[in-house]
């Protein structure tokens, strides 16, 4: 496999790019949190700082109160691998609404760039993983819809894809390993629940 | 039968979460749950969620409640501990949090694999900062759903419903309920 060339930064940001309030964003903890917040924070965005393995499911519980909006999970590839079972219970409501876009550089890159299961196996003694698909896992849990991004010339679909097309959409993007600044949010996470219920609700 | 002139608890449960407007509804396979969850997934007004498992449900929940809308999580004690890790975004959050938990482990329970998780249920939903209501007698459940959910949705806080296996039945435990 070619070594990925996307840059996670520039890519998330020309995502939610024009981001208006139909859009609503839940950020997985960690780099993820770090690359939604550099593209711009604002109240409809739902960066977490923990509860790892969750933000497939809360996407999902978003998107099914509130079928008007659009509604876009961006996370890391471990934090979907802890809880590949919420894939098969998105795929059991078929949220026409919700498009959850996996990040995957093969690490574990808050804990000092360990590989995860998705990075290749028989790659020697501290780099192996499993050669985990997490877009082949996602179809086979009955999400149809999936892709697999590794060139700039598929991000203008990609973004499409993830802003517009009848969901449940699932993209894996596969990314550099990079050192990149901490962009940090709010850290308080009653506040962050607050603020973005006031801005799609008008009340807390 | 109508729920109205039903005495059966698992039907008033259904009034209760009825009459506060939940509108998500999430569980796993049980056999204690499952006359409710039928009349749930029967509902216009409910949307039932199967989880794969029931740490799943904490994480529905929030979305839910970001969005607007009221849940409830139904799980045995079997599947408690599976929620505890999650079970702290409920604090972090501070979002309301409802869960209607039948019981094994409990009351003549048969399985003594169920014993573990099932006498530790309590605990480690308390040692979460979750606020514990007890059941044990058909007649108290459904006052009993009401002031969970009044504490949960009015009062902010997180609760589980312990339904007792005194309450469900020992003997006829595993078989439908209909």
């Amino acid at each position: 496999m070619s070594k990925a060339t996307l840059q996670r930064r520039p890519l998330v940001k020309k995502i939610l790019d024009g981001a208006d309030d139909n859009l609503l964003v839940i950020a997985g903890l960690g780099s993820s949190n770090w690359d939604v917040t550099e593209a711009g924070d604002r109240p409809l965005n739902m960066p977490l700082w923990g509860a790892m393995g969750a933000p497939v499911g809360m996407g999902l519980g978003l998107a099914l109160a509130q079928p008007g909006k659009r509604v876009l999970v961006i996370t890391g590839d471990a934090d979907v691998m802890m809880s590949l079972g919420s894939l098969a219970t998105v795929a059991t409501q078929q949220p026409d609404n919700l498009a959850i876009v996996v990040l995957d550089n093969e690490k574990f890159g808050e804990t000092g760039n360990q590989a995860s299961h998705t990075s290749p196996r028989n790659n020697g003694p501290t780099e192996s993983g499993a050669g985990a698909d997490l877009a082949m896992i996602a179809q086979g849990c009955g999400i149809v819809d999936v892709g697999t991004i590794r060139e700039s010339g598929e991000v203008a679909q990609l973004i499409k894809d993830a802003r517009t097309k009848k969901g449940p959409v699932f993209r894996l993007v596969k990314v550099m390993v990079e050192k990149l600044d901490f962009v940090m949010p709010p850290q308080d996470g009653a506040h962050l629940k607050d603020r973005f219920r006031q801005a799609l609700l008008g009340h807390p | 039968m109508n729920a109205e002139t039903s005495p059966d608890w698992r039907d008033q449960i259904f009034d209760v979460l009825q009459a506060h407007g939940i509108k998500q509804v999430y569980h796993v396979p049980d056999a204690g749950h499952s006359r409710l969850i039928e009349h749930c997934q029967r509902s216009n007004s409910i949307r039932t969620v199967a989880l794969t498992t029931e740490e799943e449900g904490i994480a529905l929940a929030a979305g839910a409640w970001l969005g607007g809308q009221r849940s409830v999580l139904l799980m045995q004690s079997s599947g408690v501990g599976n929620t505890i890790n999650l079970m702290g975004l409920t604090k972090t959050l501070r979002f309301p949090f409802l869960t209607l938990i039948t019981m094994r482990g409990d009351y003549g329970e048969f399985n003594s694999w169920q014993y573990p998780m099932g006498q530790g249920t309590p605990k480690v939903l308390e040692a979460m900062g979750v606020l514990l209501y007890s059941v044990d007698k058909a007649d108290e459940v459904k006052a009993t759903v009401d002031a969970a959910a009044r504490a949960a949705f009015h009062g902010g806080q997180s609760v589980a419903v312990l339904l007792r296996q005194k309450l469900i039945g020992i003997k006829d435990f595993g078989k439908k309920t209909k």
